[in-house]
């Protein structure tokens, strides 16, 4: 018995009729075909799905498809503008932060939560508020200079735009 | 050679804005249409014969197109799955086919496919396939194995005994005998699950008609899935292609032709149809091969002073269900277990046997991070048994710089290295004396600090042809071919295809270093059977060291010839002609100068050649070094063990490196990164653990610890530069160099923390539990 959803995936409205049983993961991939979300584990451990949902970092694994329904969702691929990386982004890419590049998107996004709920973590918050994200590659040592140097330039850009967000930590 | 600003410049990679921006090409992502999903039903039993397989109910089910079982296709396979030599021509083990027939041998070996038109289809259907197994006693131990009661896995080979070899050199007896100090030792390699992120993925597309094959496949390998599918399925080489896109890590665990592939393969064959298996966490974790499982017994002669004189080493080695097709590759661990040392004597045994459990394999480093374990840990146990201290007993016993190239006892020749430079500099980085002094201190106040070194050297870059083929049952060699443009833009094809290691940015900077031209004028190509003549492939840390050096040679190749075609074009002597930065000009009048743009447009106006010249401007290389590399490096540990939980911390981890020329530094230090993490996730973390049925305790990462961020410090990392003088770069591999090094590097840190209470070894993992219990042992005294 499949059902009706309507699930707004990088700005763009899509509607479907899927499964109950569907997993969000499967959903952005198959249904609203971005690819950049990853699966790496059947246990939510691995964190390669990592995604926003409605301001939320959620392991799209973890969820279905319609528990989505009438959600805002941003994938990886919504957050460079054209060619311009969002910093994380270029973060990840300046400081060798990735390799194999199967666990980044999930890793940026996981990344991007935190530096929204803290602007300015420590080696320590970088560390812990990745947690929930495997990389067998990078030992995490140049994630976490990534993360650092991000959280540098997105903090400078907001101080340009407005003191009050860099309190908020938005991007 | 020349060292131009492009060796050693830590350039951006360019394969990152793909990878960043979720635009990568893994498996799974490239589209295909019509595509059938595989599902494969995989034994649940450790070890069983299968009474039947009632297929009726599952071929009922939505979406279902077909379902074989090992009868079914028996016919299909020409030849079972290969095994090579590596290293014991004398071993005896049984033929392995994609499906299982009569008997299963381990949890997760495959017995049936499903085909559907969907995933869950597929998975529903499979879900109904009744198998009905009849028990066998399964077998789960190492030495158990070989028991007098121990159930029998191969009939054909009468026993679960694969080989029993022995490699010796030197008079064993005679350093027995002058031994001062005689140490016994067991060393546990614990099983390992090498869990890169991308599972296994494999989309194979055979046109009926046409009799072509093509495979996409998440494997390090694809040059050798080519030769294998060719021959097992009994299709020209010349159909058979196989792609490797992006690759979501390796690790040793995608250096096999599998099953999966095969059977791929075979169902699209079948039904005319792309068939597309996604292997998902929980199978991989038992169906794609694990690493090291090994037990090393040891007993050490030496002298008072530290004075190392021989060593009987026995290396049991546990293949698992099957011999995997580089299965007894670990066996390289006995043959250079002498390390950086000096050595009179060395008897070495390697045990192998079968157990119904995953079949294992090469895993990061393969028989060197077993070696490099071995011999470690033997310098720590004299130390702590003569009371020299541990950096003396390994300065005493260095092979020095001026015996190099020194040939070892069993006959392998190191080709450079100083190995007190990086020990020295390592040493000097965590204030080595500084730390004793503050252990001293910080023992009397109950906190055990610990402090394990590791002054590891390994052998890599796989191979020279002659030894690798005679050791292993393969020729090595690294390929490349050079092509410039119309333009004079350069495409390099290379026989190795990376998974995170960066090939595409830094051989692009080995080729344009030769050119001249800039580094994004430089193409690299790789990972597609039908684009290059031959490739060795990847594994063994042997990408920088072969086949750069192939781009490399082929580039200089190109080079000549540009050189040629200028002397041409500027009606001189080609001795009189120089070429630099791009430009090929008579010597002292640079003013008038081709560039290479201009000679890469002559050479293909045929018109404008010299009489005779071919047209074109490439070049071909198959690289046949004379020996292999043996980088080497020294890594301290720093810990500190919590007295009440046994918790172990990484205070700091300082490495010290020498892979000789670095021509992405930034690069070589990711690697070294993941490596050492890799490591250090065997020393504190990770083991799979059976149960006495077979059954695979730790098979999700719920119950199998992966080392998130948390778990880990920051490296700090420093190298020396010792170029290999078997290469023309003078590049040594470093792949899995971190790995080598850091497990014995931590280990040696705890035993050091814990040697107040008389703790001489810890098995690995390292847990909590194990440290706590080590402490309590004598009843919780303390010092």
């Amino acid at each position: 018995m499949r059902q009706k959803v309507a699930i707004t995936v990088n700005g763009t409205r899509f509607e479907h009729e899927v499964e109950p049983r569907l997993l969000l993961v499967y959903y952005l991939r198959e249904y609203a075909g971005l690819t950049g979300t990853h699966v790496g584990c059947d246990t939510s451990n691995c964190g390669a799905c990592t995604v926003d949902l409605d301001g939320h970092s959620v392991k799209a694994c973890t969820l279905l498809a319609v528990q989505a329904d009438g959600a805002q969702v941003t994938t990886i691929e919504g957050l460079a503008k054209g060619t311009e990386l969002h910093p994380l982004q270029q973060a990840f890419w300046d400081e060798h932060g990735l390799q194999c590049g199967y666990c980044t998107p999930g890793m940026i996004m996981a990344a991007r939560q935190l530096l929204q709920r803290n602007a300015n973590p420590t080696e320590a918050e970088i560390r812990s508020g990745l947690e929930g994200n495997l990389c067998r590659c990078t030992g995490y040592h140049n994630i976490v200079k990534a993360v650092q140097a991000a959280a540098k330039t997105m903090g400078a850009a907001a101080d340009r735009e407005s003191p009050a967000a860099v309190r908020a930590g938005g991007h | 050679m020349a060292i131009s600003q492009l060796i050693g410049a830590s350039i951006k990679r360019r394969e990152d804005p793909e990878l960043v921006t979720g635009s990568g090409s893994f498996v799974d992502d490239l589209a295909q249409t019509a595509v059938v999903h595989m599902y494969v039903v995989r034994s649940t039993q450790a070890h069983a014969r299968i009474a039947g397989i009632d297929t009726t109910r599952a071929r009922e089910a939505d979406g279902v197109l077909a379902i074989f079982t090992g009868k079914d296709l028996a016919a299909d396979f020409q030849a079972p799955l290969p095994v090579t030599v590596c290293f014991v021509p004398e071993k005896k083990y049984p033929p392995q086919y994609p499906l299982a027939t009569d008997k299963v041998r381990y949890v997760g070996e495959p017995v049936a496919i499903v085909l559907a038109s969907s995933r869950t289809a597929a998975e529903d259907a499979a879900e109904r396939l009744d198998v009905r197994y009849e028990r066998l006693s399964p077998v789960v131990d190492i030495e158990g194995a070989i028991g007098k009661d121990a159930a029998i896995l191969h009939d054909d080979v009468g026993s679960n005994l694969s080989f029993d070899v022995k490699r010796a050199a030197g008079d064993i007896e005679a350093a027995f005998a002058e031994a001062e100090v005689r140490i016994s030792q067991r060393l546990q390699q614990q099983r390992l699950i090498p869990v890169a992120i991308e599972g296994r993925a494999v989309v194979a597309d055979f046109k009926t008609f046409a009799n072509t094959l093509t495979v996409w496949s998440s494997t390090q390998i694809p040059h050798f899935v080519k030769v294998w599918l060719a021959v097992i399925l009994g299709i020209p080489e010349t159909q058979v292609r196989v792609v490797a896109p992006d690759v979501g890590g390796g690790f040793g665990s995608k250096i096999h032709v599998y099953p999966e592939e095969i059977l791929a393969a075979v169902a699209s064959r079948r039904l005319g149809r792309p068939v597309k298996w996604i292997e998902e966490r929980a199978e991989n974790m038992r169906a794609t091969t694990h690493g090291r499982s090994q037990i090393w017994d040891v007993e050490i002669a030496a002298k008072r002073d530290g004075t190392l004189l021989g060593l009987r080493v026995t290396q049991w080695l546990d293949l698992g269900a099957y011999c995997s097709q580089f299965g007894t590759f670990q066996v390289l661990g006995l043959l250079v277990a002498q390390g950086p040392y000096h050595l009179k004597a060395f008897e070495g045994r390697a045990i192998g046997v079968f157990t119904n459990r995953t079949p294992t394999d090469a895993y990061r480093g393969a028989g060197r991070p077993e070696a490099t374990y071995l011999i470690e840990r033997v310098i720590d146990l004299v130390a702590q048994e003569t009371g020299v201290d541990p950096v003396a007993v390994r300065r005493l016993n260095f092979v020095r710089k001026e015996e190099q190239p020194f040939t070892s006892l069993l006959g392998l020749t190191y080709d450079s290295g100083d190995y007190t430079i990086t020990l020295d500099k390592a040493l000097q980085m965590v204030d080595y004396d500084g730390l004793r002094r503050e252990q001293a201190e910080k023992r009397k106040q109950g906190i055990y600090l610990g402090i394990g070194l590791c002054t590891y050297l390994e052998i890599c870059g796989l191979g020279p042809a002659a030894p690798t083929q005679a050791a292993t049952g393969v020729s090595l060699w690294g390929m490349s071919v050079v092509r410039l443009h119309f333009t004079g833009k350069a495409t390099a094809i290379i026989g190795s295809s990376p998974h995170g290691q960066g090939h595409e940015t830094t051989f692009a900077q080995v080729v344009a270093n030769v050119l001249g031209i800039p580094v994004g004028d430089v193409d690299i190509v790789h990972g597609d059977t039908a684009i290059g003549p031959m490739g060795m492939d990847t594994y063994g840390s042997r990408s920088t060291a072969l086949d750069a050096n192939a781009a490399h040679i082929s580039a200089t190749r190109v080079r000549d010839k540009a050189k040629k075609i200028a002397a041409h074009l500027l009606e001189a002597a080609e001795d009189d002609v120089v070429y630099e930065n791009g430009k090929a000009f008579v010597k002292g009048a640079p003013s008038k100068a081709f560039t290479i743009q201009e000679i890469a447009m002559a050479a293909f106006q045929t018109n404008r050649l010299p009489k005779g010249m071919e047209g074109g401007l490439e070049a071909t290389t198959f690289f046949d070094p004379e020996n292999f590399v043996w980088p080497f490096g020294a890594h301290v540990c720093v810990v500190e063990v919590d007295g009440d939980t046994g918790a172990v911390r990484i205070r700091r981890y300082v490495a010290v490196d020498d892979c000789g020329t670095r021509i992405n530094p930034m690069v070589v230090d990711g690697q070294l990164h993941g490596g050492i993490a890799q490591g250090i996730g065997q020393a504190l973390y990770e083991e799979a653990v059976y149960d006495d049925e077979g059954q695979l305790k730790t098979g999700t990462l719920v119950d199998y610890m992966i080392a998130s961020a948390p778990d880990l410090p920051s490296f700090e990392l420093e190298a020396t530069i010792t170029p290999s003088p078997v290469n023309p770069l003078g590049v040594k591999g470093i792949g899995e160099a971190g790995t080598i090094a850091s497990t014995p590097a931590v280990i040696n840190a705890i035993v050091d923390a814990l040697h107040p209470f008389g703790v001489k070894d810890v098995d690995m993992p390292a847990s909590p539990e194990k440290v706590w219990r080590l402490m309590h042992k004598n009843g919780g005294s303390r010092p």
